[in-house]
């Protein structure tokens, strides 16, 4: 017994012992010069991956591409940190705050609140957030870089209107939310306005996945669309459009693509895709940074007329003269002559038109 | 020599002695790889001690893992191995944030009632655990990964359910703020606290930029409360004999079964803790959906077995262990290293820890050989 007290001891004396080391390194701050090269006078941006990480083939690559794009032409520093689970997003961006970064992005909106509580606590940093608007309270170091994705999505929509044989076409989304109605919305106004012209009604089918990385539940609502009589599927949902792209190259229709230009996932079956390119607009924000403009406290809403939506160059699949009429209306859409629904309320507004 | 053999039998140097070897090994897989072993060992002393605000990291990154680390001593004291403390720290996550979302009460009730919640939560499951082995013979192991991904699935659940999923997030909304053990939590973001750890670069540094709470020193607290469980009460003794030799303790009339439930209640109620502390006292206050384990529990495991023979090895194991990867994470962002090696080095590093336990049984052998010599 006595000598488990007074093993006790000995720890309680090693405990406060090496607090009191603890204290007083803390207040000092120790380093070892580790010959890494700082890099402090040159200008450097980094960006946080949500938990789909650089290789998503989507948004967080678009937005590293960009990214590298920015350091090139500039002789910037650019740097990335992946997340793997939401919990490492409070710590990537606290740990990019210690590193003498110029911008911190976090990609996509999941990082908001972070973003949001990391420029409270360190007004001295600069940061921007994809997909996301604080709207009128968008701290004064904080920028918010939103997409006009419906713009994109209109054109799609067109485009699978004029295609469809069956007079059927489908939408898979992820998550519902915001961002995701801008393609619902944006892609039916566009069925619709095709559907008109054409004079005939086309069914568009909606469904969502609830989840952003399913590919086989993906597969499984597009098999079921493509077994009801549609012959083009939109897809605005990530991973799980991955799969849709499979069930489309299995029943051999046709799959729309998202963010990117998926037609290489299967190159017969992805008629377009509806592009919404983060990078240029990262590329965008940073180039305006280093130019010292001032970019804290607003939200850049970045569409067809910054180039950061559309479609892309080459589309085989696609009939030459649909293409051509999808490209009118690109213009009609910059200029202000076609209104582009991105959520119920304002689709039931289009609608009455 | 019988001098030195004795210091080298200490758990404490031989734990010192260990952890300076597994630095050696993952130097020398550091260099295989291609990087400078000196400088990325120094980039991770840095990443640890050039700043308060990372030292504070640090402590406040250790104390879920020294808590999940007190519950898996103390299973295993009692002959019980606690794999489950990953479940039970998420049912607390869980319970902790529905409370704290449901409830709306004044701050000094509304802390205790919904961290009881969650350690309840926790407890409940280390007690099913402990249930079915004492009645049906159950092997706890099994049951307990099997909670495990119950918990996981139901996290996820929750955290898409319509009542408590946040719109455009992955998680819950946030506990209401009375349910927050951060301390001076409003006041740091305000006017005059601003003003005031401005001029004082320490405090800004280590309270504003750092989730400061409790946390930590309830978790010192816990540890000192389960050796006075474990050393100063006749259940503790029971437990301990039962964990020793489970026949022995049955034929001098302990009810083993019994020890079981109650030992089990109490290691899930540590890792309750765990949890609960987590969600009032850091990050975002709240759940969110998991795709993997966020290692919580795990961790503890490593840092049980690194802790020794007492509960206050817990306290250093802990703190080692939250060093190791707050300084891992610093590692791959400035060197490049990728995540996998940092992962080895930690991994060796904890290995070679582990193998402590055999340092007793090396030097004796070596003294062996030596005396035959003679």
């Amino acid at each position: 017994m006595k000598r488990s007290i007074s093993s006790v001891w000995t720890y309680f004396i090693l405990i406060i012992l090496f607090f009191a080391i603890i204290i007083w390194m803390s207040f000092s701050g120790i380093s070892i010069k580790t010959g890494l090269d700082d890099d402090k006078d040159r200008f450097s941006v980094a960006m946080v991956t949500d938990t789909g990480g650089i290789n998503d083939r989507s948004f967080n690559t678009s937005s590293w591409e960009g990214m590298k794009e920015f350091a090139s032409r500039t002789g910037s520093k650019a740097r990335y940190v992946e997340s793997v689970q939401s919990s490492d997003y409070y710590t990537n961006i606290d740990k990019l705050g210690d590193e003498n970064v110029d911008l911190i992005f976090g990609i996509g909106f999941g990082l908001a609140d972070t973003i949001l509580k990391s420029s409270g606590i360190n007004p001295e940093l600069n940061y921007a957030i994809v997909d996301f608007s604080y709207g009128d309270d968008t701290p004064d170091n904080v920028s918010g870089l939103v997409f006009r994705a419906e713009e994109s999505s209109f054109m799609v929509g067109y485009i699978a209107g004029m295609t469809t044989k069956t007079n059927a076409v489908g939408f898979v989304g992820g998550i519902a939310g915001q961002v995701i109605s801008q393609f619902e919305y944006g892609y039916r106004a566009g069925v619709d306005y095709a559907a008109k012209k054409r004079g005939v009604n086309i069914d568009t089918k909606v469904q969502y996945a609830e989840s952003f990385s399913d590919s086989a539940k993906g597969k499984a609502i597009a098999l079921k669309m493509f077994s009801d009589g549609c012959d083009i599927v939109f897809h605005a949902a990530g991973g799980v459009g991955v799969g849709v792209i499979e069930g489309a190259k299995e029943t051999n229709n046709f799959a729309i693509g998202v963010d990117m230009d998926q037609s290489y996932l299967a190159p017969k079956n992805v008629l377009t895709s509806a592009i919404k390119n983060v990078g240029k607009a990262v590329d965008i924000v940073s180039t305006d940074l280093l130019n010292g403009k001032n970019i804290g406290g607003k939200t850049f809403s970045y569409g067809l007329k910054e180039g950061c939506v559309g479609l892309p160059d080459e589309n085989p699949n696609l009939d030459k003269k649909i293409y051509e009429e999808a490209i009118k209306i690109q213009e009609e859409i910059i200029s202000g002559k076609i209104f582009v629904p991105y959520d119920l309320e304002t689709f039931k507004e289009y609608q009455k038109r | 020599m019988k001098k030195l053999d004795n210091i080298l039998k200490n758990p404490l140097v031989s734990t010192v002695l260990a952890i300076i070897l597994g630095f050696m090994v993952a130097s020398v897989i550091l260099l295989a790889v291609g990087y400078k072993p000196g400088q990325c060992l120094a980039v991770m002393f840095n990443a640890v001690f050039s700043r308060p605000k990372f030292i504070m990291n640090v402590i406040i990154k250790s104390s879920p893992i020294i808590l999940t680390g007190l519950s898996v001593f103390f299973a295993f004291k009692s002959g019980l191995f606690n794999i489950g403390a990953e479940g039970q720290y998420i049912a607390s996550t869980i319970v902790t944030t529905i409370l704290g979302i449901i409830l709306d009460l004044p701050p000094l009730i509304q802390v205790p009632v919904i961290v009881l919640g969650g350690v309840l939560a926790g407890a409940l499951l280390g007690a099913a655990v402990g249930f079915l082995k004492a009645k049906f013979g159950i092997n706890e192991v099994i049951t307990s990964i099997m909670f495990n991904w119950i918990a996981l699935y139901l996290c996820n659940y929750v955290s898409n359910s319509e009542r408590f999923h946040r719109p455009e997030s992955d998680g819950t909304f946030s506990i209401r703020d009375s349910g927050f053990t951060n301390l001076f939590y409003n006041w740091k973001f305000s006017k005059e606290g601003r003003e005031y750890l401005k001029n004082n670069q320490f405090l800004n540094d280590a309270v504003l930029k750092t989730d400061f709470s409790l946390n930590f020193i309830i978790a010192v607290i816990m540890a000192f409360v389960v050796w006075l469980i474990l050393y100063k009460t006749v259940k503790g003794y029971e437990f301990r004999v039962s964990g020793i030799n489970v026949d022995a303790a049955r034929n001098n009339g302990m009810c083993v079964e019994r020890n079981i439930v109650y030992s089990m209640l109490i290691a899930g109620a540590l890792s309750g803790l765990a949890g609960a502390l987590t969600v009032t006292g850091t990050g975002s206050h709240n759940i969110h959906v998991l795709a993997i384990f966020e290692n919580n529990g795990f961790n503890g495991m490593s840092v049980a077995l690194i802790a020794g023979g007492t509960p206050f090895g817990c306290i250093f194991a802990g703190l080692l262990f939250s060093g190791l990867i707050y300084a891992g994470q610093s590692l791959q962002f400035k060197t490049g290293a990728p995540s996998e090696i940092v992962n080895i080095m930690i991994g060796v590093i904890v290995f070679f820890v582990a193998l402590t336990q055999f340092m007793p049984t090396l030097v004796d052998m070596i003294s062996k050989r030596r005396n035959k010599d003679v």
